[in-house]
């Protein structure tokens, strides 16, 4: 289903940190052989599923939250130019400046600007997605401004030259040993006697970013919220550096995607009991910051916000997948996913790994860029993401929409038909006649025949050698269930179905008796 | 075009199908309907779990609380609109020459903030059932600057400020103003899942319920 024909404005797909450079089963084959990278993910992800299943269980009201958190986001983006005119009009009413970014490129080109027009040559960074989304740090850089990193996942992440492979926690696939590995290798004024206590890790991170923050001029944040109401813009972190950054510098530069808004004050009611349950497993984060523009005597004089396009417009004109722009950022469906659990997040290329990044990054960047088209296929679609999203979203439904339009995309391209092609052709003419489906089950001996001894396939040919590639085919029955089916219902004395010459479309008689 | 029509217009034109806004289903708590002990006795359990210290006292001591948390703590801020009788445990000795009086008029910097001990505010409102204290920048609680910078922070909270739970909290604040929500001392969850107390913000957290 394409919803894009005949409309005036073909979809603008996002850029930036969104691809999968190459295909997800390949990623996935290198980053399975790290047993290190496996250790520390199992460990991790154990942990915050036990935390957040504690804390969700203490609500009466969760399902009724998640309801209700659904039904808002809905209304969001049926209402979303509606909600971005209030929001920028509140939002400017109390001093604050808005500009308005098509992609990645447009982003990065404003916040250096306005970073610029400051004088300075760096910023403190609070965690964001969106600035990881754009690349804005590697931007700046190039530009001769320095971007610190301030969250300590970030910190280990950025002084590691490495990549986020989680979305709350960047640095999950590193332990406590390696990170103190890096500490000591990258922090000039690290205590050489480190050890790889977390509270002395964490009192570490400190001492190198105190006085960073005392001094800084320029922030640069991402927000979870924006009330379209009120103006009012909220971080939500835990470490004091989210403050510290909102609070302290004279200018805060915040870029934030345009479907983060939040129609009205109530709602936030919702989303703060739904986010900090399902993110860290916590009845509340520690810190949580709401400024509305500009507040004298307070905190920043100059505040801008940056809204993002980069692909969104694109997701919520895919009718099926526009719920995928409901995504609070949470991360609660990768560290319930038994496919992330194993893989990790650098397996997926994007900035948003995991189940939602597999369904929100071709969307972002339409189905047919890079690998991207991969990334649909990379779930077991059992549905632990779905139960575990706190606004509902139905990732699975999505992921095999996508896997629909993928297919799409490519059919009458290829001149030749692919073996999946001719496969499913011969699967179709065989399947839909009970004769004939009778015809080939008097192959199954064969199976066993192939199967020799041991009773197992190990190994089958063509495309067919992706199942056989990570587990055994057990041998064929000797009979199939039809054939048994007959011959119990005539050994009781009843007639046996006789094979079929009905027309397709109608029940087969296998199916009347089956149903009796 | 602008950016700004541009993603108007690609925003309009992806939501051609006219999606309707659903009716929101609010059927989840608004309140939690307990009494005045019960949500004190849930709060102190909430934030000694977040490695917060507690002390619940009648109103007429938490000057004398305030005094002996305070007590070998070199400098402490104040914002200039706390309630002045909280402070009348220091009066005596040096305790009033250790005070930093932040003000619209006079704000203390930041590396002033960032010299001094401990800082003591009132809250505008808080949450039992979270373990979390709302600060709204009112007169007592000063700008937001003075209660992240010193690493000890000394919070009141009035027992007819404490609410259940959130809806109950947030329809008592302004949101327009700058809000701080702090649900314990600063911590971080990013090594290896495991929560560890004190970052960047304040490591010390004393709240005082007053009732």
């Amino acid at each position: 289903m394409t919803t894009f024909l005949g409309m005036p404005a073909l979809p603008a797909f996002g850029s930036g940190n969104l691809f999968a450079g190459e295909s997800f089963p390949k990623a996935a084959h290198r980053e399975l052989g790290n047993a290190q990278l496996r250790a520390n993910l199992g460990h991790a992800t154990h942990t915050i599923r036990d935390k957040r299943q504690a804390v969700v269980s203490e609500l009466p009201d969760w399902e009724q939250l998640r309801d209700a958190g659904s039904a808002i986001k809905e209304s969001v983006m049926a209402r979303l130019p509606d909600l971005l005119e209030e929001f920028e009009k509140n939002f400017t009413a109390r001093g604050g400046v808005i500009h308005w970014a098509r992609d990645a490129r447009e982003a990065n080109e404003i916040v250096a600007g306005l970073v610029r027009d400051t004088g300075e040559t760096e910023v403190v960074k609070v965690k964001s997605m969106a600035t990881q989304e754009i690349g804005l740090n590697e931007y700046l850089e190039e530009q001769g401004i320095a971007a610190f990193e301030t969250d300590l996942a970030e910190l280990i992440v950025q002084l590691d030259h490495d990549k986020p492979s989680h979305i709350l926690v960047p640095a999950i696939h590193k332990n406590r040993t390696e990170i103190r590995d890096i500490f000591l290798r990258e922090m000039p004024d690290a205590d050489p006697a480190l050890t790889d206590d977390p509270s002395v890790l964490a009192m570490a991170a400190r001492e190198h970013l105190r006085r960073k923050f005392l001094t800084a001029k320029v922030a640069v944040s991402g927000a979870n919220f924006a009330l379209a109401d009120s103006g009012t813009l909220a971080v939500v972190e835990s470490e004091g550096n989210g403050r510290m950054c909102l609070t302290l510098p004279e200018t805060l530069i915040t870029v934030m995607g345009i479907e983060k808004l939040l129609p009205t004050w109530q709602d936030l009611e919702v989303f703060m009991q739904l986010l900090p349950r399902s993110s860290t497993g916590e009845r509340m984060n520690p810190y949580t910051s709401l400024w509305t523009g500009v507040t004298e005597g307070d905190g920043p004089q100059n505040v801008h916000l940056v809204l993002l396009d980069n692909g969104r417009s694109a997701a919520l004109a895919d009718e099926m997948g526009r719920s995928a722009l409901h995504c609070i950022r949470c991360s609660a469906c990768m560290n319930v996913c038994p496919v992330y659990e194993r893989t990790g997040g650098h397996a997926y290329g994007s900035t948003y790994p995991g189940p939602i990044g597999a369904i929100l990054s071709p969307l972002l960047t339409g189905i047919q860029a890079e690998e991207n088209n991969s990334l649909p296929y990379a779930s077991s679609l059992c549905g632990a993401c779905y139960d575990a999203c706190p606004v509902k979203i139905n990732i699975p439904d999505i992921l095999v929409h996508l896997r629909s339009v993928d297919v799409d995309s490519t059919r009458g391209t290829k001149k030749v038909p692919s073996q999946m092609d001719v496969g499913m052709k011969a699967a179709s003419w065989v399947l839909s006649s009970g004769k004939r489906l009778g015809l080939v089950e008097k192959g199954l001996p064969l199976g066993r025949l192939a199967a020799g001894p041991d009773r197992k396939i190990t190994k089958l040919p063509g495309i067919a050698g992706g199942w056989t590639q990570s587990r055994d085919i057990p041998a064929p029955p000797a009979q199939s269930f039809r054939d048994w089916w007959a011959k119990e219902h005539r050994d009781a004395g009843n007639a046996p179905a006789q094979p079929d010459t009905e027309q397709p479309g109608t029940p087969s008689r296998d199916e009347k008796e089956a149903q009796q | 075009m602008s950016a700004r029509e541009d993603i108007l217009s690609r925003i309009r034109t992806a939501l051609q199908d006219s999606p309707q806004a659903p009716q929101i289903p609010r059927e989840y708590r608004s309140a939690s309907g307990m009494g005045a002990d019960e949500l004190i006795d849930l709060l102190v359990d909430r934030l000694v779990d977040y490695k917060a210290q507690v002390a619940v006292v009648p109103e007429a001591e938490v000057p004398a609380r305030i005094a002996s948390l305070l007590e070998g703590t070199g400098t402490y801020a104040v914002p200039e609109g706390l309630d002045a009788g909280w402070l009348a445990g220091m009066d005596d000795g040096d305790g009033g020459s250790r005070r930093r009086v932040d003000s619209p008029a006079q704000p203390l910097s930041v590396a002033e903030l960032d010299g001094i001990d401990a800082v003591v505010t009132g809250s505008a409102v808080a949450v039992a059932e979270t373990g979390t204290i709302i600060l709204d920048g009112s007169a007592n609680q000063g700008r937001r600057a003075i209660s992240l910078v010193p690493d000890h922070h000394i919070c009141v909270v009035k027992a007819a400020d404490i609410t259940g739970i959130l809806p109950e909290a947030l329809r008592r604040i302004d949101g327009t103003r700058p809000i701080t929500m702090i649900s314990g001392p600063s911590a971080t969850s990013d090594i290896e899942l495991e929560r560890v107390e004190g970052v960047h913000g304040p490591r010390r957290l004393d709240v005082i319920i007053a009732r």
